[in-house]
């Protein structure tokens, strides 16, 4: 936004000065500090440097003239800014070497981040409360704190220019930097003294997901089975698979395998394919697998359907279309709700085993840790083995302790002889 | 412990001197016979006669320079001013013999002196009897000053004076001769060092210096500002020469404010010494400017009710913290 610059009173008692020559001529680019001209003042040429940063757009006043303090010399603003209103503005307050009615509004009028029209018009006379008391025709971008303020900044990385002043002058004091919420406003100590915590509105996905695991860890009785897997054959698998699929530059996961897996299961074991409904249980006649995403500031479950029909490279696509709407916040209603059964994989960063908390009305769901690769005791021989475990979560009022035990024996056996998910 | 009046603490610590040293004497205008202009001497000739409590014409340059010779030649002199005002005229005796003779000899001659009496505003003394004097002698290399607020710093700091080997100029108050206080009892001796401040009342919100008089201003005010919420840490340095500053630097650390507040006049001295030590070693610590509240810059009027306007006011000191506080 291009601005009026006024000229600065350089010394105490400068009433006004003589601009005695440009240092930098139109078109020219200005740095926060660069001799922008010399000005001779009461007391001797001094140097009249910038506040700002941008191009000289517009000189508004020849060398060798001499103007009253605050006076508009020039316009600096980007460059091909378009400044006819400011020219407007600066014409409507009077040629700059004519008496200036109201040299500090028109001071102000310059700080004005939108000089529109109307706002052009009222500038001479209107001297907002809030302009700070200054020597240089507005506070040049400084920010007014107390030293104690700019050491707390400091020290918590605070950028005081989104803080708010409520001192004198706007100046910035320890209660303004004690009540501040912004970043940086962390619970360093205070001299001896406990910040108190940062306050933050939790977003709607959150106030979500906080209410349906209560609800599901207060209202479902869980139970968990862990259960221990070879998986060499099942990454066997995945990598002739992905040998197969290389001309088509396509892959699939050791995920989409387990998904795929889990369906399947659940035709075996449709017991745990369920709902608690309250008086009536519903067992579903589709397998549509919910997969927990993690995404900025909490989680989604896209909703793979009839997983255990598809074939392993439409779930790998599957997954990974919804999954990527899912970290856009693209996921429409019907792509995340109804899934008949979960799985959470937190393999990805090394935990072996974890217990999840079951998504209503779901009656169940499969964590799945990582890859172990350990030594194994096989036939009365240790050889090195591959190996992960999944925990899953039981709704204790449809699936019994058996019952979820046979799943988990269907599953391993799935999972160890991939050839079984064609059966 | 024991409450004397300050004028009782000052005569115990010169008695007890006078006890335990032949070579401290007093000297100074009605300090004998008279027993005293403010009776701090009161009973003094009786028990050490006329040798050692002596009546002076009034003639201050005369036994100022008399004390200061004596001091030269190993006596050890307490100089009474009736008060500080009179001080004036022996200005050159205290500031180019006593402060200089130490450094001027290579160090062959001490000046072991201590040079005292009421200082500041009395009651309707007017313009030439009301001079608050620390500013005319805290700039000078060589000589302590001490202020004393209470009867027991009062008497503390006075021994401590009188053994000391170099001058002291030692600044009481006629308003403070009456003020009661508790001193340690008869038989334990105390000492106090110069350059020890007192933090004389704890609190987080906004640190107070003050000595002198207007100490009792600002206790005063703190306790109206604690009515209110604000809890004010009142520190006095009690010696202005040499400043002990590392109480108010800690205070400061702790409440990021600080107020000033002291009879004499606010243009340099103790006060704007005090002022500029806080800015230089708290700087990161201050939400606020320092303040002063102070004498105002005028010569004392005579009129009560204008002269209780020149002297710092509890209100000028309640408004002060407000200020530095940014409360309304």
């Amino acid at each position: 936004m291009a601005k009026i610059i006024g000229l600065p009173k350089l010394s105490p008692t400068m009433e006004e000065g003589t601009l005695v020559s440009w240092a930098k001529k139109e078109g020219d680019s200005v740095d926060v500090d660069d001799l922008l001209a010399e000005v001779e003042t009461d007391k001797a040429t001094m140097e009249f440097r910038s506040f700002d940063r941008g191009v000289l757009l517009k000189i508004l006043v020849p060398e060798g003239v001499t103007l009253e303090a605050e006076v508009p010399v020039a316009i600096i603003g980007k460059a091909g800014e378009d400044i006819t209103e400011l020219l407007a503005q600066v014409e409507a307050a009077g040629a700059p070497r004519k008496e200036a009615a109201s040299p500090r509004g028109e001071g102000i009028a310059t700080e004005s981040e939108t000089p529109s029209g109307p706002m052009a018009e009222s500038a001479p006379e209107s001297a907002p409360e809030s302009a700070p008391v200054s020597t240089t025709g507005g506070n040049g971008g400084r920010v007014i704190s107390s030293p104690l303020v700019r050491r707390l900044a400091r020290e918590r990385s605070i950028d005081l220019g989104s803080v708010q002043g409520t001192g004198p002058h706007g100046r910035i004091v320890k209660r303004d930097i004690e009540s501040y919420t912004g970043p940086g406003a962390t619970s360093t100590m205070l001299s001896g003294e406990r910040l108190p915590p940062e306050v933050r509105q939790a977003s709607s996905m959150r106030r979500t997901i906080a209410r349906r695991l209560t609800e599901s860890t207060q209202s479902i009785p869980h139970y968990y089975l862990t259960i221990d897997c070879d998986i060499g054959p099942l990454s066997d698998a995945r990598k002739a698979m992905n040998a197969e699929l290389e001309a088509d530059a396509k892959k699939v996961s050791l995920n989409d395998l387990i998904i795929k897996a889990a369906a399947v299961a659940l035709r075996r074991v449709p017991e745990v394919n369920a709902s608690w409904m309250g008086k009536e249980i519903h067992y579903h006649q589709v397998v549509d697998i919910s997969v927990a995403v993690a995404v900025d500031d909490g989680l989604m479950t896209p909703v793979i359907r009839d997983a255990d029909r598809k074939g392993i490279t439409q779930i790998a696509d599957e997954v990974r279309h919804l999954a990527g709407r899912a970290r856009e916040r693209k996921l429409s209603i019907e792509e995340m709700t109804n899934g008949t059964f979960s799985i959470s994989n937190l393999g990805m960063y090394g935990i072996e085993e974890f217990t999840a908390v079951i998504n209503p009305p779901e009656a169940a769901i499969l964590a799945v840790g990582t890859i172990r690769e350990e030594p194994v005791v096989q036939a009365g021989e240790v050889v090195p083995g591959r190996r992960m475990r999944f925990t899953m979560s039981c709704d204790h009022r449809i699936v019994d302790g058996a019952v979820g035990a046979r799943y988990m024996a269907a599953f391993k056996r799935i999972i160890e002889s991939p050839l079984n998910m064609l059966l | 412990m024991r409450e004397l009046r300050y004028r009782e603490a000052l005569r115990e610590a010169m008695l007890e001197e006078m006890e335990r040293d032949e070579r401290v004497f007093l000297m100074g205008e009605e300090v004998g016979h008279y027993q005293g202009a403010y009776k701090v001497s009161e009973g003094l000739l009786d028990k050490f006669g006329e040798r050692r409590v002596i009546d002076t014409p009034i003639a201050e340059s005369g036994f100022a320079g008399i004390g200061i010779g004596a001091a030269m030649v190993g006596l050890r002199p307490i100089i009474e001013f009736m008060t500080w005002n009179f001080s004036f005229v022996a200005f050159d005796q205290v500031i180019s013999n006593a402060a200089k003779i130490h450094q001027m000899s290579a160090g062959a001659i001490h000046v072991p002196i201590v040079f005292r009496g009421p200082n500041g505003a009395a009651r309707q003394v007017a313009s030439q009897h009301s001079h608050a004097v620390a500013p005319f002698y805290v700039g000078i290399p060589g000589l302590y000053v001490c202020q004393p607020s209470t009867p027991r710093d009062a008497k503390g700091l006075l021994k401590t004076a009188i053994r000391s080997n170099n001058p002291v100029i030692f600044l009481e108050g006629e308003t403070l001769y009456g003020v009661k206080g508790e001193v340690p009892d008869e038989g334990v001796e105390e000492l106090i060092p110069f350059g020890a401040s007192r933090v004389a009342r704890h609190g987080a919100d906004c640190t107070i210096v003050t000595w002198g008089r207007p100490y009792y201003v600002a206790m005063a005010a703190a306790e109206k500002l604690a009515a209110d919420g604000t809890e004010c840490e009142v520190i006095d340095p009690r010696t202005l020469r040499p400043l002990d500053m590392g109480p108010v630097i800690k205070s400061v650390r702790k409440t990021n404010r600080c107020v000033v507040v002291h009879e004499h006049w606010p243009y340099g001295g103790p006060g704007a010494e005090v002022v500029d030590r806080v800015q230089r070693e708290a700087f990161d610590y201050l939400d606020a400017p320092v303040e002063r509240v102070t004498g105002l810059d005028v010569p004392m009027p005579y009129a009560l009710n204008l002269e209780n306007e020149v002297l710092p006011t509890e209100e000028r000191v309640i408004d002060a913290v407000k200020r530095v506080s940014y409360a309304k």
